[in-house]
């Protein structure tokens, strides 16, 4: 079975879990001896996954983010955050560089950072019932001596 | 993140130190507005080489700070991006909009 490698996270949307979820997944991670660019993308696409649920899913209140990493053909990384907030509207809308809803405070650029530092990126969402983001990316293994 | 700042001949010299993400983002971006109202710089200098982490909230608060600075008629650019923070740069594009300088001018 391809797919035995994985972990669930469950967390509130609170801004202060930013870190945390990406310290967990650099952790997971490891086991596929990334390189220090590596991990820093993939730390970087969770943390701007993870805030976008947290700006965003839950207005005036605070929801559940489910977070799940798992090892698909023992070199690819596959995340998914999933929120059962509002939902996007209009999700090509939301993709667009430099579009936001969040105002002054935001750059609108999440999205451009998740598809630049990740091979691929999904959005499903669905209005008053929550959004989901999967992305992964493929390892380049390294042999080592030990 | 921690923000040091330097003030000197008019130059204010802000050094962004650990990580920025949008958890830090408004605290930082209340304490610059703060720095920037009592000095009134002519030009703010947003040094990154201590920044070990920063994501697209960091992205808008240093074109906050830019526009903030060009506001009051003065002028702001980035210096000594390295790492992840470079990476996250490079992927912005913000460049067009304010300079950035990967070694201390």
């Amino acid at each position: 079975m391809e797919n035995f490698d994985y972990i669930k996270l469950e967390f509130p949307s609170r801004s202060v879990n930013e870190s945390f979820a990406r310290a967990t997944v650099g952790a997971f991670a490891a086991r596929l001896d990334p390189t220090l660019e590596e991990l820093a993308d993939i730390r970087t696409a969770v943390s701007e996954a993870v805030t976008n649920c947290i700006v965003h899913a839950y207005p005036g209140a605070i929801g559940s983010i489910r977070l799940r990493a798992r090892i698909m053909n023992g070199n690819t990384l596959e995340i998914s955050i999933r929120d059962d907030g509002i939902g996007i509207p209009d999700v090509n809308k939301a993709r667009e560089p430099m579009f936001t809803t969040g105002g002054e405070d935001r750059s609108g650029m999440g999205f451009t950072i998740m598809e630049s530092f990740m091979d691929k990126v999904k959005v499903r969402s669905t209005q008053g019932k929550g959004t989901t983001v999967v992305m992964s990316r493929r390892i380049i293994r390294r042999t080592s001596g030990l | 993140m921690k923000i040091y700042s330097a003030e000197n001949n008019g130059a204010l010299r802000l050094s962004f130190v650990g990580e920025l993400d949008h958890h830090g983002a408004k605290g930082a971006m209340k304490t610059i507005e703060n720095l920037i109202d009592e000095n009134l710089p002519r030009a703010c200098i947003i040094d990154l080489s201590e920044l070990n982490f920063m994501d697209s909230s960091g992205i808008a608060v240093i074109l906050r700070v830019n526009k903030r600075m060009n506001d009051i008629g003065g002028k702001a650019w980035v210096e000594n991006p390295n790492g992840q923070p470079l990476r996250v740069l490079d992927a912005s594009g913000i460049d067009r909009v304010i300079r950035v300088f990967e070694r201390t001018r």
